[in-house]
């Protein structure tokens, strides 16, 4: 069961864009907002150099990493080709313009250090 | 003509998943063929059922590696292109060793010359071209060959393990590359040619003679202006001789014909298919007979010309493959060529008209005894060919200059000396990748080594330097090593690795230029990045990171005023003010105006540096002070707290005005440079531009500011300032040009501003000054700023008039659209129960 917890509402995202949240002692949580609405959660890293996503620019259903300009595709986390890696995915859902996150996820999934991939 | 009128009912389109799949045959299995297939399978991998048939029993190999197995430096294996398991994994049926001898174009069915038939919807005509066989009395003695696939390299190393005696016909390309090999393998080779000097379609006759010399040093003969009569056969009934015209013989138990190719049209005329010096094409390779048939490669002749050479041959393949999954969008308008020959230790490059005449110029460099010459024909202050001989690493660059058709009045005294003369960094001063040994750093930016490079090239067919970039990093950063990355492609997959668009494409979103963007949005008032990507008919809905900020950049400056800047088009550091680093911190740098600061910032960047927990500071190179690792959240504090305007340091905009002290302290100075640089700053700071730019002023022309490598750069002397402009001190080291001498300061404002304006008109998003004057020639730069004065002061004027009431982004929030919510992190949700 999915532990739904609400962190903003669509309209604190920009439209292209992202906003992170923050987990105290792990890293951050990126949310982002298509140009259609669509809300997307990824580990705020980089699979390649730890780059924090939330600041890369979005474009259709992807972001390029602000540090070295991999593409990450935001549905899946991963690198597209012929970069190769992945990033933690999160489960999004979105309610009566709130965003919600599973908190579940939120306390679990990706705490340790990042380990950037080797090239 | 548009695949879409060619569409009946039945036939499915790309968004028509359910549907039965349309099928693509395609006749030839080789480079060509393929690569448009690849480009297919990127395209719309599940539009087509795809048959291949392919006469010679191997999967696509890399023919243009022939020599090299030929020689003995690689093996049949190691130039396989896609090997079986290649069309398995990717659903296509492979007739391999069966000959297509017909095609019913009324049922649409492919027949072999076993009886096998397959129908087609689309067809792609890839056969490639024969070798020209001399109609001499002889032609087809047992030991007579050809030189052009896999059978017959095999033939001729088996040739020349029982054989001591070789002829080859023809001194073109492919003959040498043959004899080399063949003398390489142990046989006594005499080359013949009819023309009076040796690869005389490639070289002229200086370079044509050298290389002779130098194949003559390595034990091979020659025959040149010898015309062949007759292959004489012996009592084995293999040949024996080659007789000529003046009677005279020369011993053959080998003869090679390489006497040229003719594009193999059998197929194509057979079928009624229209063929002049080739299968006729258009621009999106569809033949001018049958608009569901296509042709690429060394067969098709497109504008009249029927390519020889890879790159030509890739880039129609991906045109090809465009059309056929309906983006009817790419055109095919023709290549430019350069030849290299692949015979180990003997180098040689030529591109375009290399033989002058009466209405060209030559700059030539003659070394006979050191076994060096060069060529470079001008036309018109461009480069518009060259040959090379012994020394060709910067042929990738002449052919780099000849492609882009850019003046070259402004180097043209360092032309001969290569790219390197004109100062670059990052590799060590190396010029000859293939001496180079595995482990030598190519890439200094992204620490990539030869071998690295190599072996990607070879396991992962790489063909461009653009493939090269994408799967290495090399090259990808500051390009100063694109020359050695070209180098060995060159050496390693032996590719005319220079994929030459004349019009670049602004990115893959695209078929658009910069040059096309910016006309629409100045022509058709444009105003806003949807309006434009609507226009253009983008291909993407919303750009990438590599076309928004660049369509943003053009919005702004085309339309001050009008058109409303978009922050999320904007790299991250003119989103947040400031410079990402690369462990997520940024970094802060307010302005000095002409780098004077005063007791009491310098208190308040320390206080902040405290409060802040800072945990660098550092001067800059630009006399500016550099706060290091500042965390996100606090941006907006530590700017409020130091109380100082943004320095723009993170910006394509103007960043710093360096200066030297001048005549108000120094005993040397003549101008008061501080102060001139002050105005200088006040005048044009937060100016966006293509890409960054920075001033210097000295007081004197001790020039202890440096601005002989800045995008503007002026010096005091006695009489008034000297300005100089497009100068860099980065990747390759530029000094600036000198422009005009003024006399006033109101006069350094006027034409600083003009210049910086015309560059913001005209330079490509993230061109620096240095490279957008060496695009349209610094006589163009003149003509604007110094011979018509109404444009100068006009172009001044617009740029105040862009700049008035600029707000500073670290103070204005509002006006800058500076969108506070991103320095606030969302808190985490509660531990829930």
């Amino acid at each position: 069961m999915n532990d739904w917890t609400p962190v903003c509402r669509l309209d604190d995202i920009p439209r292209l864009g992202s906003r992170r949240v923050a987990r105290p002692g792990s890293a951050d949580v990126a949310v982002f907002r298509t140009a259609d609405d669509r809300v997307f959660a990824l580990l705020d890293r980089c699979p390649h150099k730890g780059g924090p996503l939330s600041q890369g620019i979005v474009f259709g259903d992807a972001v390029a990493c602000p540090l070295h300009n991999w593409t990450i595709n935001l549905a899946d986390g991963c690198a597209r080709a012929p970069d190769a890696g992945c990033t933690a995915r999160f489960s999004v859902r979105m309610e009566g313009g709130q965003v919600l996150l599973d908190a579940a996820e939120l306390r679990t999934l990706a705490l340790g250090a990042f380990v950037p991939q080797v090239a | 003509m548009d695949t879409k009128n060619l569409q009946t009912p039945g036939e499915m389109t790309a968004s028509d998943p359910g549907a039965q799949r349309l099928k693509l045959v395609v006749v030839g299995n080789g480079m060509a063929g393929v690569r448009a297939v690849e480009e297919l399978l990127k395209l719309a991998p599940d539009l087509y059922d795809i048959t291949i048939f392919g006469a010679e029993p191997h999967p696509n190999y890399n023919r243009i590696l022939l020599s090299p197995v030929l020689s003995g430096e690689q093996t049949i294996e190691q130039i396989i292109l896609n090997p079986l398991s290649w069309y398995a994994d990717n659903g296509i049926r492979l007739h391999l060793g069966k000959t297509v001898v017909d095609v019913d174009r009324r049922q649409r069915v492919v027949v072999a010359a076993d009886g096998t038939r397959e129908p087609y919807d689309r067809l792609l005509i890839a056969t490639g071209s024969h070798p020209f066989i001399l109609p001499v009395p002889g032609k087809d003695l047992p030991g007579v060959i050809s030189y052009r696939d896999i059978h017959d390299t095999e033939a001729m190393i088996d040739a020349a393990q029982r054989y001591a005696h070789a002829v080859v016909i023809g001194g073109g390309l492919l003959g040498l590359e043959a004899a080399n090999g063949l003398a390489v393998r142990g046989m006594q080779v005499t080359v013949v040619h009819i023309a009076p000097w040796l690869m005389e379609r490639q070289l002229d006759e200086t370079a044509g003679k050298l290389l002779q010399q130098s194949l003559e040093a390595r034990g091979l003969k020659f025959l040149i202006g010898a015309q062949t009569q007759a292959l004489i056969p012996g009592q084995d009934g293999r040949v024996m001789a080659v007789r000529f015209k003046d009677g005279s013989e020369v011993p053959a138990d080998l003869v090679v014909m390489a006497a040229g190719i003719r594009p193999n049209t059998t197929l194509a005329e057979k079928i009624g298919l229209h063929c002049s010096r080739g299968i006729v094409v258009n621009d999106t390779l569809q033949t001018i007979t049958d608009p569901r048939i296509y042709s690429v490669g060394e067969c098709a002749a497109h504008r009249g010309i029927a390519y020889g050479l890879v790159a030509p041959l890739f880039e129609q393949g991906k045109v090809c493959a465009t059309h056929l999954a309906q983006f009817g969008i790419g055109r095919y308008t023709g290549s430019q060529t350069s030849t290299k020959l692949k015979v180990t230790g003997i180098d040689l490059f030529s591109a375009g008209n290399f033989t002058g005449g009466p209405d060209f110029e030559e700059i030539v460099m003659s070394d006979p005894y050191g076994g060096v010459y060069k060529k470079l024909v001008i036309q018109n202050d461009k480069l518009v060919g060259a040959c090379m001989f012994g020394d060709t690493a910067d042929g990738g660059w002449y052919f780099k200059l000849l492609r882009e058709g850019r003046t070259i009045s402004d180097i043209r005294d360092k032309l001969m000396f290569g790219e390197n003369n004109i100062g670059d960094v990052g590799h060590a001063g190396h010029s000859k990748a293939a001496t180079l040994p595995d482990d030598a750093e190519i890439c200094g930016c992204n620490g990539v080594n030869k071998g690295s490079i190599c072996k990607a090239i070879k396991e992962k067919g790489l063909f461009t330097l653009d493939e090269v970039r994408k799967h290495t990093k090399a090259s990808a950063s500051c390009g100063s090593c694109t020359g050695l990355v070209e180098q060995l492609l060159m050496f390693t997959a032996g590719g005319d690795y220079s994929a030459a668009p004349t019009k670049k494409a602004m990115c893959g979103c695209t078929d658009h230029s910069h040059a096309d963007v910016r006309k629409a949005i100045v022509d058709q008032h444009l105003l806003a990045i949807d309006d434009v990507y609507r226009t253009l008919d983008w291909r993407t809905p919303n750009g990438c990171a590599g076309c928004r900020p660049a369509v943003n950049y053009y919005l702004i400056s085309s339309w001050p005023k009008e058109a409303v800047d978009d922050p999320q088009s904007r790299f991250i550091n003119e989103r947040s003010h400031a410079n990402i680093q690369k462990d997520g911190t940024y970094s802060v740098i307010p302005r000095m105006w002409g780098g004077e600061t005063t007791a009491s910032e310098l208190r308040r960047i320390a206080d902040a540096v405290d409060k802040y927990r800072i945990p660098t500071v550092k001067v800059t190179g630009g006399q500016r002070i550099d706060l290091l690792g500042v965390k996100k959240e606090d941006l907006p504090a530590v700017w409020k707290d130091i109380g100082m305007p943004s320095g723009h340091a993170y910006a394509k905009a103007l960043r710093t005005v360096k200066t030297c002290v001048g005549s108000e302290w120094c005993r040397f100075g003549t101008q008061d440079s501080t102060q001139m640089g002050k105005d200088l700053e006040h005048a044009m700071w937060r100016m966006y531009a293509p890409h960054k730019v920075k001033f210097a002023v000295s007081g004197c022309p001790r020039n202890c500011a440096e601005a002989g490598i800045k995008d503007v750069g002026i010096i005091g002397v006695d009489s008034g300032w000297e300005m100089y402009v497009a100068g860099n001190g980065g990747i390759k080291t530029e000094v600036a040009h000198f422009l005009v001498k003024l006399k006033t300061a109101e006069e350094v404002l006027e034409y600083t501003g003009a210049f910086c304006q015309l560059y913001r008109e005209e330079g490509w998003y993230l061109e620096r000054t240095v490279h957008y004057v060496n695009r349209v020639g610094l006589d163009h730069v003149k003509r604007k700023i110094l011979d018509d004065t109404e444009g100068r002061k006009a172009l001044w004027a617009r740029l105040q008039f862009s700049l008035d009431g600029e707000p500073d982004p670290w103070f204005d929030f509002e006006k800058a659209q500076v969108d506070l919510r991103q320095f606030q992190p969302l808190a985490a949700p509660k531990e829930s129960a």
